[in-house]
């Protein structure tokens, strides 16, 4: 599904985001992404969606390889990917409903079928009675629903989430995690970043802990638990 | 309805009064190159009846029969640059000295032959009506042998050529300067538009949507706001025009095809602003 091989990430201006980085994360496959503020979670997820381009190294999402990846497929790799943010990116003065809608008309779905699979997913994240409020009319765990949802409705192969729960109080955290883990369960590989450390424990998913731009230690790679130290 | 109609009719919706700006910005530039457009309009319509009245007179030799000047006037008429050309025999140009010149009455009267001469009057067609082409008609002109002399005041043409080249380079010069400024100023009230909605393009890309289709509605949009400044820049211009003939004086306003040709301008500008302006914002996020 997505495969990191000995990628490193430069800014012309910051340094070194990423230092040779390699992971795989399999199908169907849930793992964390973890480390401090500014360790590159963020810019692992942004390679991914290729909103950045790896320096050196290769990366491969579902089949494309983002490295030689034309500016013009890129949304059509994105329409295979999941998004969601901390700070949820709805547009303000569209309906939760709309606000999905919208991922399926720029893919240029068929007209007719927008409504039944809009409400669908936001059936599934538990937001049908709210379908026609404003995001501003609700509360930042719906809201983050109504982003669920609308990463949901294209159907991807893999579900980015970039700190879901940063914003969001205990609560509506366990709810928002429990939502994509009833995701993995169907099939959808996740790959989750966060330093909610707490959740990370709560559950026995892979992680993965990224360290100024080096990745420190992978659950999957080594199973033993003892966390490399810094170099 | 059509998606891409439906965002950019959405987009005047959620925006109303940035877009309502925009097209106030838009009328309001193209009314000042409306404005200049009329004063030279005006201008060269001025300068066209004045250029009416270029004139070559062939003066006939006297005692040449009729008959020879009519053959001529045959061959004059056939010049590539001549609209018409009038034989005035010298009984006429009496009757016209006598009628136009009333304050010398007596001396006609006191005359004893007619001393003016028979004459060729040549009006040159439009486009004709310069010192090189007035020359080359004179020229010929002489070449008659009846012809005694041609008259055409070259002074006068001269100075007329020398006004009409002023009022041609001004006007393009102040003209691309009127519209330079009209570009710009929609660019960038364009631009703004643009910016405002900077999140929606970004949430835009990240579920996927081509280049292609954020860009769709913009163009549509730009086209549009460019169409209706337009049209209301030929509203102000049809009230600025009122007033002028009312209180100033008489002067032409737009045929159709030109006020088509500003609102055409407008929709042109505001499509070509909005790509321009879309595309930089595409490229560089």
């Amino acid at each position: 599904m997505i495969k990191l091989t000995n990628v490193s990430k430069a800014y012309p201006k910051g340094g070194l985001a990423l230092k040779d980085i390699s992971f795989h994360l399999a199908k169907g496959e849930f793992a964390f992404l973890t480390g401090h503020s500014g360790a590159g979670k963020s810019t692992v997820l942004r390679l991914i969606y290729a909103d950045e381009r790896p320096t050196s190294g290769e990366v491969r999402v579902s089949g494309f390889n983002v490295a030689e990846l034309k500016s013009r497929e890129i949304p059509m790799l994105r329409r295979r990917l999941g998004i969601v943010f901390q700070d949820f990116r709805l547009l303000e003065d569209r309906t939760a409903e709309e606000n999905v809608a919208f991922a399926l008309e720029v893919t240029g779905a068929r007209r007719s079928a927008i409504p039944a699979r809009v409400m669908r997913v936001l059936t599934q994240v538990g937001l049908a009675a709210k379908a026609q409020a404003y995001p501003r009319e609700l509360s930042g765990g719906e809201q983050q629903r109504v982003a669920i949802a609308r990463a949901l409705v294209n159907e991807p192969t893999v579900f980015l989430a970039d700190e879901p729960t940063g914003n969001l109080d205990e609560r509506a955290t366990r709810g928002i995690f429990q939502l994509l883990r009833d995701i993995n369960a169907s099939g959808t590989a996740v790959l989750m970043a966060s330093h909610d450390l707490d959740l990370v424990r709560q559950a026995s998913y892979r992680v993965i802990e990224l360290q100024e731009g080096a990745l420190v230690y992978d659950s999957a790679v080594d199973d033993s638990g003892d966390r490399a130290a810094s170099p | 309805m059509n998606l891409v109609a439906r965002e950019a009719l959405l987009a005047f919706r959620r925006a109303p009064l940035l877009s309502a700006l925009s097209v106030t910005t838009i009328a309001f530039s193209l009314f000042v190159v409306g404005l200049f457009g009329l004063v030279a309009i005006n201008l060269q319509r001025a300068l066209a009846n004045v250029a009416e009245r270029v004139e070559v007179v062939a003066y006939v030799l006297p005692g040449t029969p009729i008959e020879a000047s009519a053959l001529a006037l045959k061959d004059i008429e056939a010049f590539p640059e001549v609209q018409s050309a009038t034989y005035v025999s010298e009984d006429q140009a009496l009757a016209r000295a006598r009628a136009e010149l009333a304050e010398f009455q007596d001396v006609f009267r006191e005359l004893e032959r007619n001393p003016l001469p028979a004459s060729i009057e040549v009006k040159l067609k439009p486009g004709y009506r310069d010192v090189a082409h007035v020359n080359a008609v004179a020229e010929r002109l002489r070449g008659f042998g009846f012809v005694e002399d041609v008259r055409f005041g070259r002074d006068w043409v001269e100075k007329l050529d020398r006004l009409r080249q002023i009022a041609a380079a001004v006007g393009l010069v102040v003209g691309a300067a009127f519209a330079a400024v009209a570009i710009i100023i929609i660019g960038t009230t364009i631009r703004m538009a643009v910016l405002q909605r900077s999140r929606e393009i970004a949430i835009m890309r990240l579920v996927g949507a081509t280049d292609g289709f954020i860009r769709r509605p913009f163009l549509l949009q730009g086209a549009i706001k460019g169409m209706l400044g337009g049209l209301v820049a030929i509203g102000l211009s049809y009230g600025a025009y009122t007033l002028i003939t009312r209180y100033l004086l008489q002067a032409a306003f737009f045929s159709r095809p030109q006020a088509l040709a500003i609102v055409g301008f407008g929709m042109v500008i505001g499509f070509l602003g909005s790509a321009l302006s879309v595309g930089r914002h595409l490229r560089r996020v």
